[in-house]
């Protein structure tokens, strides 16, 4: 039983991650019908600026946790952001008119000037940063226990505010309905005074700092990275994307949970050895028997 | 996927321009390092390359090889099988190397040494501890430090005898050094008559071990076995005492670097942790200078860099003695004795040392190793 727990609040954590980067696969998709394979490696950028924040940081003298934590997502998002922002400028806006096939592979070129730039610049080694908060809630079940770390609960709870503000953001404010309107007809929203090009470069900005949300939690929680880790984290994010519909905003959050809790249950009471298979598997189930993923909807010819 | 095949193209473009670049070199010996000087395992790399460098270094300084002095080549494998055959490719061809300290990841060094063998280039691994590296009866290779089969024997028996556990859990990274490393501490454990309550692999690169790590209290394990590098056994460990497990974490020499140490964030989570590891190489006499050497130069010759010394040492002994000839040389030390900055070494027939020396070593909460018994 405390073992079961357990497996769902390591697949709860892992799974906001997965779902907070697969905003921004969702949404670049949702807006220009692409996606973004350079998001992978803006989630690692974002890695790198955590421990260089932190080391600024602590370089200052300034050892308190919350003053840490929020003083590096506010950097970290504000640079990653504008990381976001340059690569739509410099992959996807010179090549809006062009073949889907175009701009993909100049995201895919992205991706790798993004990884080899940070391995020149920073190094190849593993980066680790020391620990920085401590402590977890244990939960003495029968013999069992369930432990949940003070890091893991503010994973959660990061992530779970950040998708609800963003939720407000698409669905009530101004700037979301503009996103929406670009998102449905381009070409109707600018006639009708929408600045698209603007929505498109704020949707990838959004996106980027929803991976910095991410970033940030998992490097300070884990505490180890290299130029390299946006690669497995990117696919596992782009699949939770697609599980819940791309597109969709609720459905990449709901895609993620489902990834991470599946793939926890399945690590922790069938095989690790398969996990990733098992992954891939339940996308490709998906696929075959609701292509739009469970919160997409089909598409509609537009006639 | 496509992702990884244009990585690969664009490495090839970047050492097809290489090549053009780094022909020049004749009148000199030349001696590939291959390693991974980047990637994830670049540590490793950079204690292959100190060691060699160093070695070539005070061998040139002492004359070089029959008046020829050493020009040593860095050779980047990055730990990946296809890139180690393609910088051996170059190494063979375009460098014209005579002989190869390397590689580190036996999953590299297997298939690159079969390039070294056509081309007639002798490889000595300071590092490479899969069986299958010698067992293929390859006249060109040899080894300096031991075999994992000889490890995974230590390692059981101190887990059987000193530690009298019998619920052990054993991991590996499903890579050709990990598992079978974890396979042969497996053989030997099940020998004593101790069956693990938990064998399985984790992915490389992945930061995220909570599952298994919720697995293996599930089976109330009192040992954990790890057969892998540091960049995963770092986290591993970390989030196995997060979770509030106290088992003994036990791994191989895929650890000995003080980058475990950062990787699992800090000394606290690596305190205790055991390893197995060749007897001490700075305690021998004769490399009591050489270690001075490293140390006056400001780099302290942890992990495998006095064994990429050693396999320095080895080539140039063996190419000395046969007139440069890296086959005559080969067949020249299964029967000749080298002395080294690690004591006599001797080799067997395969390639392998005479004599091997495992034993155990313990983390401390400093984020330092020592040996122990």
């Amino acid at each position: 039983m405390d073992i079961v727990l357990q497996q769902l609040v390591n697949g709860l954590t892992l799974g906001s991650v997965y779902g907070l980067i697969a905003i921004g696969y969702t949404m670049v998709y949702g807006i220009i019908g692409m996606i973004n394979f350079a998001h992978g490696d803006v989630y690692m950028v974002s890695a790198y600026i955590t421990a260089i924040v932190v080391a600024l940081l602590s370089y200052f003298g300034i050892e308190s946790f919350p003053i840490i934590i929020v003083g590096t997502l506010f950097v970290t998002i504000a640079i990653t952001g504008a990381y976001g922002w340059a690569i739509e400028q410099i992959a996807y806006r010179p090549l809006r008119n062009s073949s889907r096939l175009a701009a993909l592979i100049s995201a895919i070129g992205m991706s790798l000037i993004l990884q080899n730039y940070v391995q020149i610049s920073q190094g190849a080694r593993q980066q680790g940063i020391p620990n920085l908060l401590s402590g977890a809630i244990r939960i003495d079940i029968g013999d069992g226990f369930v432990q949940l770390t003070y890091m893991k609960l503010l994973i959660l709870l990061v992530a779970f505010v950040s998708m609800g503000v963003l939720t407000y953001i698409i669905q009530k404010t101004k700037l979301g309905r503009m996103c929406r309107a670009t998102q449905q007809d381009p070409k109707m929203a600018s006639i009708l005074g929408i600045n698209t090009d603007r929505i498109i470069s704020i949707v990838f900005v959004i996106g980027a700092s929803m991976a910095a949300v991410a970033g940030v939690l998992i490097t300070i929680d884990y505490g180890a990275f290299d130029f390299y880790v946006g690669f497995i984290i990117g696919i596992k994010a782009f699949t939770a994307a697609v599980l819940g519909g791309i597109g969709s905003l609720p459905g990449a959050m709901l895609g993620g949970l489902i990834l991470g809790i599946s793939e926890s249950l399945f690590a922790g009471l069938i095989s690790s050895d398969y996990k990733d298979v098992f992954s891939f598997s339940l996308l490709v189930i998906i696929l075959i028997f609701r292509p739009s993923g469970l919160l997409g909807k089909p598409e509609v010819e537009k006639v | 996927m496509s992702h990884t095949i244009i990585k690969k193209s664009l490495l090839s473009m970047a050492i097809t321009g290489a090549i053009a670049v780094s022909s020049f070199a004749q009148a000199e010996l030349v001696i590939g390092v291959a390693g991974p000087h980047t990637g994830a395992y670049a540590a490793f790399g950079e204690q292959l390359w100190r060691g060699a460098a160093k070695a070539a270094e005070d061998i040139n300084a002492a004359g070089g090889v029959n008046g020829e002095m050493i020009k040593v080549v860095k050779a980047d494998d990055a730990c990946e099988p296809k890139q180690a055959v393609s910088i051996a490719n170059r190494l063979v061809d375009s460098d014209g190397a005579v002989a190869v300290v390397g590689h580190f990841c036996s999953s590299s060094t297997i298939p690159a040494s079969e390039i070294y063998a056509d081309a007639g280039v002798l490889m000595v691994t300071p590092a490479s501890t899969n069986p299958t590296v010698t067992d293929r009866g390859l006249e060109n290779v040899f080894r300096v430090c031991g075999r994992d089969d000889q490890q995974g024997d230590v390692a059981a028996s101190y887990i059987v005898g000193e530690l009298g556990a019998q619920r052990v859990a054993i991991l590996h990274d499903k890579d050709t050094y990990g598992k079978g490393l974890a396979d042969a501490t497996k053989r030997t454990l099940n020998s004593y008559g101790v069956e693990e309550v938990l064998y399985e692999g984790l992915t490389r690169g992945e930061k995220d071990f909570n599952a298994v790590i919720t697995k293996i209290r599930s089976v109330d394990a009192d040992v954990v076995y790890f057969g892998g590098l540091h960049s995963e056994a770092g986290p591993l460990v970390r989030q196995l005492r997060e979770q509030g497990s106290t088992a003994i974490f036990i791994s191989g020499d895929g650890i000995v670097s003080d980058e475990f140490v950062s990787v699992a964030g800090s000394p606290e989570y690596v305190d205790g942790v055991l390893m197995t590891f060749g007897a001490d190489p700075t305690a021998y006499a004769a490399g009591k200078t050489v270690v001075e050497g490293f140390r006056t130069s400001g780099y302290e010759p942890e992990g495998y860099t006095l064994y990429s010394y050693t396999a320095m040492q080895v080539i140039v002994e063996a190419l000395k003695n046969n007139d440069l000839d890296p086959i005559k040389g080969a067949e020249w030390l299964k029967s000749n004795s080298v002395s080294t900055a690690m004591g006599v070494k001797d080799f067997d027939s395969k390639g392998d040392l005479e004599v091997s020396d495992y034993v155990m070593y313990k983390w401390d909460n400093k984020g330092k190793y020592a040996q122990i018994d």
